[in-house]
C-alpha cells in the first residue's frame, strides 16, 4: 500500500438499460463502497429513448433509474454511498426532475447534479460550417447520406465534468452520454486529484472503469467457456465487481461477501478484452489505454490484483454515435416436431419465399435461420443431428423500406397451420415491423463538445 | 492432433459498430504459444469468411495469454441494423472454439481429460 494508504472502493451498478440493480445492494450494505458507477447506456439505447422524447418531452431518459434510486437510496445514504449513472440519457434534466420528485414524495434530501453538453444533433449544420466533415469513421462517408434520418448524435464526453461535479458535493451525478468508464475514472480523479495528464494513472482509471461497466460481466457473468460456465457459483445471487483502488491507480477487484460469481484471471480477462478493438491503443476522451502491460494477479477467493496500466495522451477528437433511421424488418416464426422437423422447417420457408414474391414486396434481405439448429452458430453448425433434430423453428426475417411488407410478413406465417406440414407449434401471435437502424460513428474536435460542458447542481 | 478450441481455451464475443470481436484465451502459457502459432488471420477468415465482409485484425497480449480478434463487417451493419437472431454476435465466440487446430495432445488440459 503506498504511504498515503488511501483507498476507495467503487462498485459496479447496472450494465444496460433493464438490467438488475438488486445485486447492488449487497455492494452498498456489505461491499463498503463509497461510490456505484451504473451505465445505462449501450451504444443502441439513445435510439429507444428518441422516440421516448417524441411521444413525451418529458422523457428520454432511461427509467429504470427512478425505481432503482427509490429501491437503494436509504442504503446508499445510511452507508455515505454516491451515485455516478448515465441515466440521464437524452434528457438529464428529465431525469433529475423525475427523481427529485420522487425524493419530495419520501422526504429525502439529497444534492444531485447533471452533466449535458453530449447531444450534437441540433449542432450538425454549425459544426458542418464551422470545419468538420462528420464523416464516417470507417467508411468516410459523408454524413449528408443521412442527415435526414438522424435520430440522435451524442458526443462521448469524458471523467472531467463528473469529477468537478462531485468536487461541488453532488451525491447524484446524472449524465447523459459519457464514455462508459469516465463512470469509475472521475470518481477515482476526484478523490486522488490525478491530473488531467497523468496518463498512466488515467488508464489505471480507464481499465477499472471498463471492469466495472459491465455489471456482472466482470465478476464472472457470461463467462465464455465449456465447462467452465457451470462451475460459476450461485447465479440466482449474483454480485457485481467491486474495484478498491490505491492513489497510484493499482487495485484489487473483488465482490461483495457472500454473493455468486467469481472473480479470478480468467473472468478479469474477458472482461478487459470484451468490446475492445486494438488493446494497445483503447480510446477514451481522458487516456488511450495500452493494455499490454497490465498485470492481473490472481490472489484467490475472488480478489484479483490490478495494475500496471500504461497511458497516452488523449485524442484531440472525440467520438461521436449518431443513429439513424435504416429501413424495417419482419419477422415470422414457426415450429416443427419429429419427424423431419428440420426439412418441415425449408419446405415452409420454401412456402413463405413463394408468397412474399407472389406480393411483389420490395424485399432488400432475406435471412432465413433454423432454431435448434443454426440460428446462434451461422454457418459453424455441425450438421451432424440437422436431420435427427426432435424439434426445429424456422426464424425468418426480411429487410426492406415499406413498412407495410414488414408488418405483413410476419401474417403469412399463421396460415401455415392448417395449409402446410404437420405437427406444428408456437404460432402465438404475429411480430410487427421493426424499426432499424444505422450507426454513424464519427469525430469532432474537442474544443467543439466542450465548449457546451454543462454542469448544474442542485440540492433536492 | 486435431483439437476443437473448446477443449484448451475460452472466448467472449461483443459487438461494436458493424465489428464482431473476440477475445480468445489459453489457460496456460504452453497452449497459449499454441494458440499464436496457429490461430492466424487467414484461419480465421476461412472460419467466418459466411459472416463477414471486411478483413480480420488479430493482437497477441502476452501479458494476458490472449488473442483479441476483430472481424470487420461481421454485423450486417451493426446491431441495430441486422436482422439475424444474434444481432449482437454474442455468439461469435462459440462459433470460434468450434475450430479445429493442430496441437499436441500433451497440453495441460488435455491430459487432465
Amino acid at each position: 500500500m503506498s504511504s498515503a494508504g488511501k483507498t476507495v472502493r467503487i462498485g459496479a451498478g447496472l450494465g444496460f438499460y433493464g438490467d438488475s440493480w438488486r445485486p447492488i445492494r449487497a455492494s452498498i450494505e456489505r461491499g463498503s463502497v463509497q461510490y456505484i458507477a451504473s451505465d445505462h447506456l449501450s451504444e443502441l439505447t439513445l435510439a429507444i429513448l428518441q422516440k421516448d422524447r417524441q411521444k413525451d418531452a418529458a422523457a428520454g431518459y432511461a427509467r429504470d433509474a427512478v425505481p432503482m434510486l427509490l429501491d437503494l437510496w436509504p442504503a446508499a445514504a445510511k452507508h455515505n454511498v454516491r451515485f455516478v449513472l448515465n441515466a440521464g440519457g437524452l434528457n438529464p434534466h428529465g431525469a433529475r426532475e423525475a427523481i427529485k420528485k420522487i425524493f419530495r414524495e419520501k422526504g429525502w434530501k439529497a444534492r444531485i447534479a447533471t452533466v449535458t453538453g453530449d447531444s450534437v444533433l441540433e449542432r450538425i449544420d454549425e459544426l458542418k460550417s464551422a470545419g468538420e466533415p462528420l464523416a464516417h469513421m470507417d467508411t468516410g462517408a459523408d454524413i449528408a447520406a443521412v442527415r435526414e434520418k438522424l435520430l440522435f448524435a451524442n458526443a462521448y464526453l469524458g471523467a472531467q465534468p463528473i469529477a468537478e461535479a462531485l468536487a461541488q458535493g453532488a451525491d447524484i451525478v446524472l449524465t447523459g452520454r459519457v464514455a462508459d468508464a469516465a463512470l469509475t475514472l472521475g470518481p477515482l480523479a476526484h478523490e486522488f486529484g490525478w491530473h488531467w495528464d497523468d496518463w498512466n494513472r488515467l488508464a489505471a482509471g480507464l481499465t477499472l472503469g471498463h471492469l466495472l461497466e459491465c455489471s456482472g460481466q466482470g465478476s464472472g457473468g457470461n463467462f465464455g467457456s465449456a465447462s467452465e460456465w457451470a462451475r460459476v457459483p450461485d447465479y440466482a445471487n449474483f454480485g457485481y465487481p467491486i474495484a478498491e483502488v490505491s492513489a497510484d491507480g493499482s487495485a484489487l477487484l473483488t465482490k461483495p461477501p457472500a454473493t455468486g460469481g467469481r472473480v479470478s484471471f480468467d473472468t478479469v480477462r474477458q472482461q478487459l478484452l470484451y468490446e475492445v478493438h486494438n488493446p494497445h491503443a483503447y480510446f477514451s476522451p481522458d487516456v488511450v489505454l495500452d493494455m499490454g502491460t497490465l498485470r492481473f494477479d490472481d490472489e484467490g477467493n475472488d480478489r484479483v490484483r490490478v495494475s500496471g496500466a500504461s497511458g497516452a495522451a488523449r485524442p484531440a477528437r472525440l467520438k461521436v454515435v449518431a443513429g439513424y433511421h435504416d429501413g424495417w424488418m419482419g419477422t415470422g416464426m414457426i415450429g416443427f416436431a419429429w419427424p423431419e422437423a428440420y426439412a418441415k422447417c425449408e419446405k415452409s420457408a420454401e412456402v413463405i419465399g413463394a408468397w412474399v414474391k407472389e406480393r411483389g414486396w420490395a424485399v432488400e434481405e432475406t435471412n432465413v435461420e433454423y432454431v435448434g439448429y443454426n440460428s446462434l452458430l451461422g454457418a459453424n453448425a455441425d450438421p451432424t443431428y440437422r436431420d435427427q433434430l426432435n424439434e426445429c423453428f424456422l426464424r425468418m426475417t426480411i429487410r426492406t423500406k415499406d413498412r407495410k411488407a414488414a408488418d405483413g410478413f410476419g401474417r403469412l406465417f399463421p396460415w401455415l397451420g392448417l395449409s402446410g406440414p404437420p405437427y406444428v407449434g408456437s404460432l402465438k401471435g404475429v411480430q410487427p415491423a421493426k424499426e432499424l437502424l444505422g450507426i454513424w460513428p464519427t469525430l469532432l474536435k474537442r474544443e467543439l463538445v466542450e465548449a457546451k460542458t454543462r454542469i448544474e447542481v442542485e440540492n433536492i | 492432433m486435431k483439437v476443437a478450441l473448446w477443449k484448451i481455451a475460452h472466448a467472449r464475443s461483443g459487438d461494436k459498430a458493424d465489428r464482431a470481436d473476440i477475445g480468445l484465451f489459453a489457460f496456460d502459457a504452453e497452449t497459449y504459444a499454441v494458440l499464436k502459432r496457429e490461430v492466424t488471420k487467414e484461419r480465421l477468415a476461412r472460419h467466418f469468411a459466411a459472416m463477414t465482409t471486411g478483413p480480420v485484425e488479430l493482437w497477441a497480449l502476452d501479458n494476458l495469454l490472449a488473442l483479441k480478434i476483430v472481424l470487420n463487417g461481421a454485423l450486417q451493419g451493426g446491431a441495430a441494423r441486422s436482422i439475424r437472431m444474434d444481432n449482437l454476435g454474442k455468439n461469435v465466440a462459440a462459433q470460434l472454439l468450434r475450430m479445429e487446430i493442430d496441437a499436441p495432445d500433451t497440453l495441460p488440459r488435455l491430459k487432465k481429460t
